[in-house]
């Protein structure tokens, strides 16, 4: 429970640190409430509602209400996915004011020893040394290659654990060796003529646990006639940092991006992590009070394109693309979405993949409830959210789910597990299902080739 | 505050769930989409039928305890701020639809459903539910009746009270009575149904309603004239009546209006033209074709520079749909948006336009105008600070002289968001002293401890401080 010194620390911290013109924004229409996922998983109650959070925000900073549980509680239930942001007519940025909020009460909260280890050890050990999160990352290896994994499994170690992390075990991908790794290549050459010259922003998870997807996309961006640099100091974006209340360290995350790609001389910086793309667009406000970096931010974020984006502006949906005869959904990426608002392009790519037929699911752009650390931290509505999700996915009968950011992979993979729905689904990034789709392409078109070849002999 | 052992009577008649005290949840439903209007409730509480609904109202009325019946909290007239405190009740766990009567061409629903909902149940099988206020994707029904709300069809197609044919009511005392029924005609007594129809929540609560559907026209057609000079928009609303057409929808938007619609909406809405009309025509095929001719014709003739109808239903829909998001877009100006609903006979539309243009200028305030140019309805919005108090006094004064121009010109103080506590104290330019007595009769009558809503539409007290 919240003592009265606390309870003061956090009423002083909105009043300092929230954005008071952001939350005037609000009009209190209300016509953020049906895009709420948290509003409607809890019976319309809006307390769970962007319009009753921004309320709850502006009672603290007003000093109509003081800080209790309940409204922690509130902060703390919200996923982030910003759906409000795209359904709101006023425009109210409720991304910033999340942050803001979090900020406000974790700066001072008097948390739980454990709670305070994990944060310390992820927030500032770990996400932001990527030698740490390759060494971290080739544990995980070790345990999946060595039979650890096996072992662990069949003697019940791991329901030591909670369900959702027992399930995500299971789901995670088998992870590169530590020397693939350390050995990342810096520069790829077009691999047709080229269009564009381009840096990636390769990310910490995706160029750990989801190297494979790392490697697509380069690939594919080769293909699409681009000439890659991938900036070696470059580290993690600080997005998990931003969301949970540690906007200092972030912006020390970003001032390290910032820095490590200024002299790139590319025209864009290309993500396929829709949560890591929403918050590097962002960096401009993340440092808007800094006058040293606030324009070179400005800059930066302005480069910003996801893969997707760049792989139509490239016409590469226009190429030969194949896959077997199979249905095809789409979870859309909250953030690629409703921050960086891509959302048509990953739907035109697949809708040009010969034999898929594409399915569009009821609500995709609805939250799948992974959210960044959400899943973990706040299992119980994760799971509520995600089964229904999954109630939506199976109704179009799609054989693969395809997402565009690791933590909704995982959640969707998750969600494939728990409905038991192993044999007959599978959940990809889409960067994956297009170099598969790319090479099915050629394939058909060798093929083709030599079928034409052997008729001209006869 | 209430006291613990009444928190734990609500508790048992409703379950422990459903009873809320804490200040989040008081806070949540402190306010609903009317600047300027909060009180924090004692208590929030749903119950799950009507039976539980006329236990807490019954309890309520023992006790003197305010009762403020809140839908999605939408209305923009303070209607759902719990002035007095007191309880606030949700109908979240009373959302159902109850049936659709393809024989009498009913639906019967709880009070907590989506107005939305109401629309795509009767389209499923062919009908048509016409009333579609602003916020109807999220606007429950209950509040819509209480409210009488209008929209953007109300022209052609009237508004709730229009399709409401019956009603479950608990009364103040606690009470459970019906009013009317799946009838055409019924003259048994007062009829009470157009009573409750727009009461506020201040006679009782609305625990069910039986709905009038009509069958779905054929076809739409949604179309687009624009303007150099907004009183020619005015004039092309008049000849359109003078020439006996009544389009399904008729709305109009100055320029500041549809460059912050188009600014969310992002759909090409023309900027360059000082005044848009969204014109929509409904109806057998025939007969659209026919108005819609006629009505570019209209437009063409009373200076429109330009007329598109849309390709599409979607392009439609995305035109309507932007049209809706007008008044909460408008924020994006300025931190306040202030909004009234002065209604005029349709004839009185252009003079209206032109007195609400010079009041602007008078007390040099930004007010866009937009509205349902089609039925008089129209919606002037000052764009203000909440905290500059001298500029708040002075969008006081400017809606005072709309008001009572609007009145003079045979109009009302407000076409469709209710009085609440927001033009409380204008109500006398319209009804008159005596009219208010006759409504504070009323309320005497049925609900003698002040318990329904109190301090909204009048004052309890007689004198009203002018």
């Amino acid at each position: 429970m919240m003592d009265a010194k606390e309870k003061e620390r956090i009423q002083n911290n909105f009043k300092e640190k929230m954005d008071y013109e952001e939350i005037l924004n609000c009009t209190r229409c209300g016509f953020c409430l049906p895009s709420c996922p948290t509003y409607i998983e809890t019976g319309k109650d809006e307390v769970h509602s962007p319009r009753g959070r921004i309320a709850l925000m502006k009672g603290l900073v007003d000093g109509d209400i003081e800080p209790s549980e309940e409204v922690k509680r509130s902060i703390d239930l919200c996923l982030g996915c910003r759906a409000c942001e795209t359904a709101c007519p006023s425009g109210v940025n409720f991304g910033h004011l999340l942050e803001q909020a979090r900020d406000a009460i974790y700066q001072t909260n008097e948390k739980s020893l454990p709670e305070k280890v994990v944060r310390n050890v992820a927030f500032h050990h770990l996400f932001p040394h990527q030698n740490r999160m390759i060494g971290l990352t080739g544990l995980l290896g070790m345990y999946q290659r060595s039979g650890l994994q096996r072992v662990a499994r069949s003697i019940g170690v791991m329901n030591l654990f909670p369900e959702t992390m027992r399930t995500m075990e299971k789901v995670l991908p088998e992870v590169p060796k530590k020397k693939e790794m350390k050995q990342r290549p810096r520069h790829y050459a077009p691999l047709k003529k080229q269009t564009k010259k381009v840096a990636f922003f390769s990310g910490c998870l995706m160029d750990t646990v989801f190297k494979t997807t790392n490697d697509a996309t380069t690939k594919l961006l080769q293909y699409a006639g681009c000439e890659i640099v991938v900036p070696e100091l470059q580290g993690c974006c600080g997005a998990l940092h931003g969301h949970s209340g540690e906007r200092e360290q972030a912006k020390e995350m970003a001032k390290r991006n910032i820095a490590a790609f200024e002299d790139a001389g590319v025209d864009y910086i290309i993500t396929n992590a829709g949560g890591c793309g929403a918050f590097l667009v962002d960096y401009g406000y993340l440092l808007k009070d800094d006058p040293v970096w606030q324009e070179r931010a400005a800059a930066f974020a302005a480069k910003i394109k996801d893969v997707t984006s760049i792989l139509v502006a490239l016409d590469f949906h226009n190429m030969p693309l194949q896959l077997d005869e199979q249905i095809v959904t789409y979870q859309d990426s909250c953030h690629l979405k409703n921050g960086q608002k891509t959302f048509m392009e990953p739907r035109q790519l697949l809708e040009s993949i010969e034999g898929v037929t594409y399915v569009e699911m009821h609500d995709a752009s609805r939250c799948c409830g992974s959210a960044g650390i959400y899943n973990i931290v706040e299992s119980e509505m994760a799971m509520q959210i995600l089964d229904h999700k999954m109630e939506q996915a199976k109704k179009t009968n799609a054989k693969t789910i395809v997402t565009a950011n690791p933590g909704c992979l995982l959640q969707m993979k998750l969600g494939i597990e728990r409905e038991g729905l192993a044999d007959e689904m599978e959940a990809v990034h889409i960067v994956d299902l297009l170099l598969r789709a790319y090479e099915g392409g050629r394939e058909k078109m060798r093929f083709e080739e030599m079928d034409s070849g052997g008729h001209a002999g006869a | 505050m209430l006291q613990e052992n009444i928190i734990r009577r609500l508790e048992s008649m409703v379950g422990e769930e459903n009873v809320e005290n804490s200040n989040a949840s008081l806070l949540a439903y402190s306010y609903d989409s009317t600047p300027q209007f909060q009180a924090m409730p004692d208590a929030v509480v749903s119950p799950r039928n009507t039976e539980e609904v006329a236990a807490v109202v019954r309890l309520c009325n023992e006790e003197k305890i305010p009762i403020v019946p809140r839908g999605s909290g939408t209305n923009l007239c303070g209607g759902t701020a719990p002035l007095e405190g007191g309880i606030v009740l949700l109908f979240k766990q009373m959302s159902k639809i109850l049936e659709i009567d393809e024989e009498n061409l009913t639906m019967t629903v709880q009070p907590g459903v989506y107005t939305q909902d109401v629309h795509k149940a009767a389209e499923e099988v062919g009908l048509f539910y016409p009333p579609d206020p602003g916020s109807m994707h999220i606007s429950q029904i209950g509040g819509n009746i209480s409210e009488n709300s209008g929209g953007l069809r109300g022209l052609k197609y009237g508004v709730t009270r229009d399709y409401v044919l019956g009603l479950e009511i608990v009364l103040p005392s606690g009470e459970i009575i019906r009013t009317g029924g799946k009838l055409a005609k019924d003259v048994a007594g007062y009829d009470l149904t157009r009573l409750y129809v727009g009461a506020e929540g201040t006679l009782g609560v609305v625990t069910e309603a039986t709905l009038k559907l009509i069958p779905m026209p054929e076809m739409k057609k949604t179309m687009l004239a624009l303007y150099h000079d907004i009183e020619a928009a005015a004039e092309t609303v008049s000849a359109m009546i003078t020439n006996r057409i009544i389009p399904a929808t008729l709305e109009f938007l100055d320029q500041a209006t549809v460059k912050v619609v188009e600014d969310f909406a992002k759909i090409g809405l023309p900027t360059d033209a000082k005044a848009v009309l969204l014109i929509e025509q409904d109806g057998a095929p025939e007969i659209v074709e026919r108005d819609v001719e006629k009505i570019e014709t209209l437009c063409r003739e009373n200076g429109a520079f330009e007329v598109t109808v849309a390709a599409t239903e979607v392009e439609a829909e995305a035109l309507t749909t932007a049209r809706r998001a007008a008044l909460s877009a408008l924020s994006r100006l300025r931190p306040t948006t202030i909004l009234e609903d002065a209604t005029v006979p349709r004839s009185e539309i252009a003079p209206m336009v032109k007195a609400i243009r010079e009041i602007a200028e008078k007390y040099e305030l930004n007010i866009c105008t937009f509205g349902h140019a089609g039925d008089g309805n129209l919606h002037p919005t000052c764009l203000t600070d909440i905290r500059d108090k001298e500029e708040i006094a002075l969008v006081e004064q400017a809606f005072d002289e709309i008001f009572k121009k609007a009145v003079e010109l045979g109009g009302t103080i407000t076409g469709e968001h209710g009085v609440g506590a927001m033009k409380l104290p204008y109500l006398h330019l319209k009804a008159g002293e005596a009219g208010i007595e006759a409504m504070r009769s009323i309320k005497q009558a049925l609900d003698p401890n002040n318990i329904m809503n109190p301090e909204k539409i009048f004052t309890k007290s007689v004198v009203i401080d002018k």
